[in-house]
């Protein structure tokens, strides 16, 4: 029988080896968890996401990943990646017609395809396409959407939590996270302010899907522990001088917009091993 | 004796049976005020620019008002006006939750009606201060229709809270590191108090609204003086008014206030009450952590209308941005209500325009029944879903209000009974359902 003979020939072409379950992609977990943040904001928290509108982010991005994948010259259509920043998108953007989700969705994936440094994207891809769109006052963020309810704060740590641990990254979102929390309880500090002004405001869940599923981005931070810590602390920093020098909302999406081409400087100055999704030969994906 | 009253930011009074503060530490007449410890606010943003107008209802002794505003620039002469009361009452009237009416067509034709009422927000209440030493620094004096006004800056807090108590004004326990926090961030005070023999030339009895206009990234209403000594939540209304769009908070959720629900008849004479039931009751359901929408409209319509909406020449009082030189303002109103203590609101209020012009308003349905006399089979479908109806506005309101379900019941006066000749009750099924077969 063909099957046979042909199942028949693979085994033959692979060494023996023990069988062992293979590690799941992060990237799942990412898509799970970023899944489950969507329908609890809409479900629970009223979140202004109009299906329809997220419906179309949605196929915008995979329909752009294809497109990229067939126009890159890339060997396979992955659709994770994309999905991760179709559903943050939906998660984050606000914008009032289609043609904004159609254009929050086609800036995030073709940003990943033309803006490249080395063979890495320069801007984590959600990040840019929101950044984009704020400038136009065409679309927002609604940061206090979130509300601080402890509990879904700490559900979204635990989630976040256990996909930045699969994606190894975690030093980005600690250091991020670490720096941040310092610069607003030290100011708070020096203004006299009740320390319930700074846990208020870091209570916020737009701040954790930030901190654990955007700056955490294993392709766009540098390659090195010491310049992903070092990038960490710049968007902080970043992300405290817009909202309490510029007095503008949404601070950290501009600093990390505005550092994120200084990563292919760092990772000249701290080189490192370059962050690969799977296990096996590395090779150009998007 | 003088009274502190702060916008936004009270001082309030240390001790007496009538120590109110601003943001609705100020409390008139239960009976006539929806909402005791109210204030209003009319924020009206274009670009950088804020323009801010802040309603009073202080009905005690002139002298005895205060305002203290923290400012984040120094203010001139022509960046404070006095406004008439009536352009926020206007504004408060146009925003207002409303109740609509639909009369059920009679099922066998066809009819329609429709009547909107509306309830009103309370009134704000507002609230005042000379001398180099102790730090502080008068930078400007004025004198605008019955007030006087100083702008004040200082070195550090101690010194501006000795400065006003040595002024007479009566500042809280507490209120010293809140004036510091914003100091350190180099805003500066805003006071205001009655000119007494202005306010007597002028035949002024009541307090007119106080606008402050500036240019300043900042988006923001300073609430936490307010909060320092306040006795209890206090309830803001926001008067959002932008070029752009919906005003939301930023470090605040925005929730809409349930609208479009349908609700027992019985809820026309106690709009009111119903109105303050169920804003508690979502404050309750959130925690007493989110900012309210009211209302989210384009000023240029309504439908329906609690007022009309406002005229070129209102907006252009409260500071409105024009899109031309001679065209309308184009507006965006959003209400927003919100009730805070220090707790659930432990910092100031900051707000974006956001680009959504969808509209929105709190809207809630009496649907009145078909009593007239009625023969057909649609009818007899009527009667059958009228009883579910009537209960399912009874729970609906239980439900906005938390009022108890069998209450709602009594009073709402069990389903009604639609009869066929118009006076007797409906026939049980098994003799519809015989005459209908007798008929054929």
């Amino acid at each position: 029988m063909a099957a046979t003979a042909a199942t028949t020939d693979l085994l033959a072409a692979a060494p023996p080896r023990p069988w062992k379950p293979a590690p799941l992609d992060p990237r799942l977990y990412q898509i799970g968890a970023l899944a489950g943040l969507l329908a609890f904001g809409l479900l629970r928290l009223d979140l202004e996401v109009r299906p329809g509108y997220a419906a179309l982010i949605l196929v915008t991005v995979l329909a752009a990943q294809y497109g990229g994948t067939r126009l890159g010259g890339l060997p396979v259509f992955d659709p994770r990646s994309a999905l991760i920043s179709g559903l943050s998108l939906c998660l984050l953007l606000r914008t009032p017609s289609p043609l904004g989700a159609v254009a929050a969705g086609l800036l995030a994936v073709g940003s990943k395809f033309v803006l490249r440094v080395r063979g890495k994207h320069v801007f984590n891809p959600t990040n840019f396409a929101i950044v984009v769109l704020l400038a136009t006052g065409e679309a927002w963020v609604s940061p206090g959407q979130w509300g601080s309810a402890a509990f879904f704060g700490f559900l979204l740590a635990c989630l976040g939590g256990l996909v930045v641990n699969r994606a190894a990254r975690a030093d980005v979102t600690a250091a991020f996270l670490a720096t941040y929390a310092g610069i607003l309880l030290g100011r708070s500090a020096w203004l006299g302010e009740p320390v319930a002004i700074p846990l208020h405001r870091l209570q916020n869940g737009a701040l954790l899907i930030f901190a654990f599923f955007m700056i955490s981005d294993p392709r766009t931070t540098p390659d090195s522990r010491a310049g992903r810590i070092l990038f960490a602390a710049l968007v902080a920093l970043g992300g405290a001088y817009v909202q309490f020098r510029l007095f503008r909302t949404n601070g950290l999406l501009w600093s990390l917009a505005a550092c994120s081409p200084l990563v292919p400087v760092l990772d000249r100055v701290l080189p490192g091993a370059r962050h690969r999704w799977t296990a096996g030969p590395p090779r150009r994906s998007a | 004796m003088k009274r502190t009253l702060v916008l936004t930011a009270a001082l309030v009074a240390l001790s007496g049976p009538r120590a109110f503060a601003f943001c609705g530490f100020y409390v008139a007449k239960a009976d006539t005020k929806l909402f005791n410890q109210a204030s209003q606010v009319a924020l009206v943003r274009d670009g950088d620019r804020t323009v801010l107008t802040m309603a009073n209802d202080f009905q005690g002794d002139p002298k005895e008002f205060a305002l203290v505003v923290p400012v984040p620039t120094f203010i001139e002469r022509r960046q404070i006006e006095v406004v008439d009361k009536a352009l926020l009452d206007h504004l408060d009237a146009y925003t207002a939750p409303r109740l609509v009416e639909y009369f059920d067509e009679d099922p066998c034709r066809a009819r329609y009606l429709e009547e909107s009422l509306a309830v009103k927000a309370a009134p704000a209440a507002a609230g005042a201060a000379k001398r180099k030493d102790l730090g502080v620094t008068i930078e400007a004096t004025y004198t605008v229709g019955e007030y006087d006004i100083l702008i004040l800056s200082a070195k550090e807090s101690t010194g501006l809270e000795t400065w006003l108590l040595e002024s007479g004004y009566k500042i809280p326990a507490g209120a010293s590191a809140v004036l510091g926090s914003y100091l350190k961030q180099q805003m500066r005070f805003f006071v205001a108090k009655v000119n007494l023999k202005e306010q007597a030339r002028l035949g002024f009895t009541f307090l007119r609204p106080l606008q402050v206009s500036y240019e300043s990234p900042k988006f923001m209403l300073p609430i936490r003086l307010g909060t320092v000594n306040a006795k209890g939540p206090q309830d803001l209304f926001v008067f959002a008014l932008s070029g752009k769009g919906r005003v939301e908070t930023t470090n605040y959720r925005t929730v809409k206030l349930p609208s479009g629900t349908e609700v027992p008849r019985f809820v026309k004479a106690e709009f009111k009450a119903f109105y303050k039931a169920m804003f508690a009751e979502q404050v309750r359901k959130e925690d007493m952590r989110a900012v309210f929408l009211e209302y989210a409209w384009d000023m240029a319509w309504c439908d329906p209308c609690a007022a009309d909406p406002l005229s070129p020449e209102e907006l252009k009082k409260l500071g409105a941005p024009r899109t031309g030189p001679s065209a309308t303002p184009n507006v965006f109103v959003s209400r927003l209500h919100v009730r805070y203590d220090t707790q659930h609101f432990p910092e100031d209020l900051v707000f974006q325009e956001t680009a959504d012009r969808e509209n929105f308003q709190g809207r809630y349905v009496l649907r009145h029944p078909f009593t007239g006399q009625a023969q057909c089979a649609a009818a007899d479908a009527y009667r059958r879903d009228l009883a579910s109806r009537q209960e399912q506005e009874a729970q609906n309101l239980a439900r906005l209000t938390g009022w108890p379900i069998d209450e709602i019941r009594r009073k709402a006066g069990g389903p009604t009974k639609i009869t066929e000749s118009g006076d007797a009750p409906a026939a049980p099924w098994y003799r519809r359902v015989w005459k209908a077969i007798a008929r054929d």
